[in-house]
């Protein structure tokens, strides 16, 4: 199912104290933390971000702490994936573990705020319906996408070891 | 052809005889580590799947160090969950206030971590163990909450770049941190994302084991997935009195492959600082000396061992903290502040009038005991200088080594050690 959204244009190194600044990790109440997201960089974003919208960035986003909830905190602002030139491994790692698309393409310094997107999660591609064009990101490697289509690490560690828990 | 020492550590973990960079390999864990921000989360996710037990309580450890003593209600609550997960689970590992403190310099100090193992921390600084010569790196909670579950996780091996460092210094304030300062200002703060950053030479073998554990500490700044410097007799002599654990010794091979090669002479190398708002905004001392501070911070996991505290002290002792300058000195662990009184560090600072607190990672972060307002400016010895990292967006905070922390805070301005202790 393809995702449609408004861009949200961010520049390099977005680090998670950006995201989530650290004042706010007393919680890990999605909620809580989705209230938060990118306040440093736009105290009002969390207000005027819309359900599907998607986030933007340069180069290295989430560069910084290994803090999930930065990655939860975009998720509960309601962000359905983040587009950006290169991303800092953990938050790669992160993103993947929790169900939190991403794509990496050089062409996301094509993409400007309030760009209507329309990304293809399965093939990488992604077009700019604003501006008539068509990027392709790099697809996530073939185990990343294992562990997305069981909805997240946990989901498919508990697949493998036959574990019944119960719904998030 | 011949591998790094990284590559050898993964292949032996992974039961292969060799590994190449991008790979992607599944290996045994030698230790799991959760703090009090991140254990939590991986705790929520553990029960939530129906997990009944660890894999092995011993090589579990989890330690509240972010927000303790807790400094609200809210990481009171995080702090149990992490205690009556430890309870019920009887974690040998359990560090509590008091008793434990910064993760990163509490393992190798209780000897949890030793040559050879592979490390997986929900922290990012969790390379810092690399200074002991094993392969360490930092993940989020649910990464950490399934490898509570299964013992392993998966790796893709990561390409190395040597960091060669010769020569002698000139100053004999010149540290780690300035080396490593050094080497994030050259490559980026995405310079070495996803690869292993090797740390080798004269200088580098030179260094106590303190201070090849700041060195691997900000590998992460650069974007490295780990640091390592390969263990010698120096390693072994720390290792040998604490190891709750027998180790491993590995190597780099004459031929192994590098992704790139950076040999630098730290006789050319002055002090160095990282300048708001990033980490690898690197410049000499000599050319920000004389900036207005408001709050000098020497701690945190990079900088806050005995033998930091013990340079800060040589050239705090007998002077006083500047006027309408305050300076807070939190040492690493209870361990480190035990010490550090034996030795009659506290009584130096607490003379010079500097604030002292229990073991925490609080002011670095922004958490608590510590936190800057607006428009402040913040030497610290800590390891982000990122927008809002240490409190307000529009605090500026400036980097450096405990040297350069203690002068600044003896001169009320951004100073050389030179300039206080000659």
């Amino acid at each position: 199912m393809n995702l449609f959204g408004k861009a949200w244009k961010f520049g390099d190194n977005v680090d998670t104290d950006q995201i989530i600044p650290a004042r706010y990790l007393v919680t890990s109440d999605p909620n809580e933390l989705g209230k938060h997201c990118m306040e440093d960089a736009d105290p009002d974003f969390a207000k005027k971000v819309h359900p599907g919208d998607v986030l933007v960035g340069e180069r290295n986003f989430g560069c910084g702490s290994s803090r999930e909830h930065a990655p939860i905190a975009i998720r509960a602002a309601g962000v359905s994936a983040v587009i950006a030139r290169s991303y800092a491994r953990i938050f790669y790692r992160n993103s993947i573990n929790l169900g939190l698309p991403l794509f990496e393409t050089p062409d996301a310094s094509r993409i400007e705020a309030g760009d209507a997107l329309e990304i293809n999660p399965t093939t990488g591609e992604i077009k700019n319906l604003t501006r008539n064009e068509t990027y392709r990101a790099t697809p996530l490697p073939p185990f990343a996408q294992e562990i997305m289509a069981a909805g997240g690490l946990m989901k498919y560690v508990a697949k493998k070891k036959g574990l019944v828990g119960r719904p998030a | 052809m011949g591998m790094t020492i990284t590559e050898k550590i993964l292949a032996d973990h992974a039961g292969k005889t060799a590994v190449h960079p991008g790979e992607l390999v599944d290996c045994t864990l030698d230790l799991l580590m959760g703090n009090d921000i991140t254990a939590p989360i991986a705790i929520r996710e553990f029960e939530r799947v129906g997990a009944k037990e660890v894999f092995d309580p011993d090589r579990l450890t989890i330690v509240l160090s972010h927000f303790v003593p807790a400094k609200d209600i809210k990481s009171a609550e995080q702090c149990r969950i992490a205690r009556d997960f430890a309870r019920k689970h009887q974690l040998k590992y359990f560090f509590d206030e008091g008793r434990g403190g910064i993760e990163h310099i509490l393992l190798p100090q209780e000897g949890l971590v030793v040559p050879g193992d592979v490390v997986l921390g929900a922290d990012s600084h969790s390379c810092t163990y690399g200074g002991l010569g094993c392969f360490a790196t930092g993940v989020g909670s649910t990464d950490l909450a399934a490898a509570m579950i299964m013992g392993s996780t998966w790796f893709r091996v990561p390409e190395s770049m040597k960091f060669h460092f010769y020569g002698t210094p000139r100053s004999k304030w010149f540290s780690a941190k300035d080396m490593i300062l050094h080497t994030i200002g050259q490559i980026g703060v995405d310079g070495a994302t996803y690869r292993a950053m090797e740390f080798t030479g004269e200088a580098v073998q030179r260094l106590s084991v303190d201070q090849r554990l700041t060195l691997c500490n900000m590998a992460v700044e650069a974007g490295g997935k780990s640091g390592i410097v390969a263990p010698d007799q120096t390693t072994l002599e720390y290792v040998r009195p604490r190891a709750k654990r027998p180790w491993k010794l590995f190597a780099s091979d004459p031929d192994a492959t590098y992704h790139s090669v950076h040999e630098w002479d730290v006789g050319k190398l002055d002090l160095q600082v990282a300048c708001p708002y990033s980490p690898d905004n690197v410049r000499p001392v000599a050319e920000v000396a004389g900036i207005d501070v408001d709050q000098v911070f020497i701690g945190s996991c990079t900088n806050a061992r005995l033998e930091d505290l013990r340079i800060a002290a040589s050239i705090m002792r007998g002077r006083k903290v500047a006027p309408y300058l305050r300076c807070i000195v939190i040492p690493a662990t209870h361990e480190v502040f035990k010490q550090a009184m034996k030795e009659g560090l506290m009584e130096v600072f607490s003379e010079a009038g500097c604030a002292i607190s229990e073991a925490t990672c609080g002011p670095c972060l922004g958490g608590y005991n510590g936190v800057l307002g607006p428009e402040e400016v913040c030497v610290s010895t800590s390891n982000r200088n990122f927008p809002g990292r240490m409190g307000h967006p529009k605090a500026k905070v400036y980097l450096a080594s405990p040297a350069v922390a203690a002068a600044t805070a003896v001169r009320g301005k951004l100073a050389m050690p030179e300039e206080v202790a000659p």
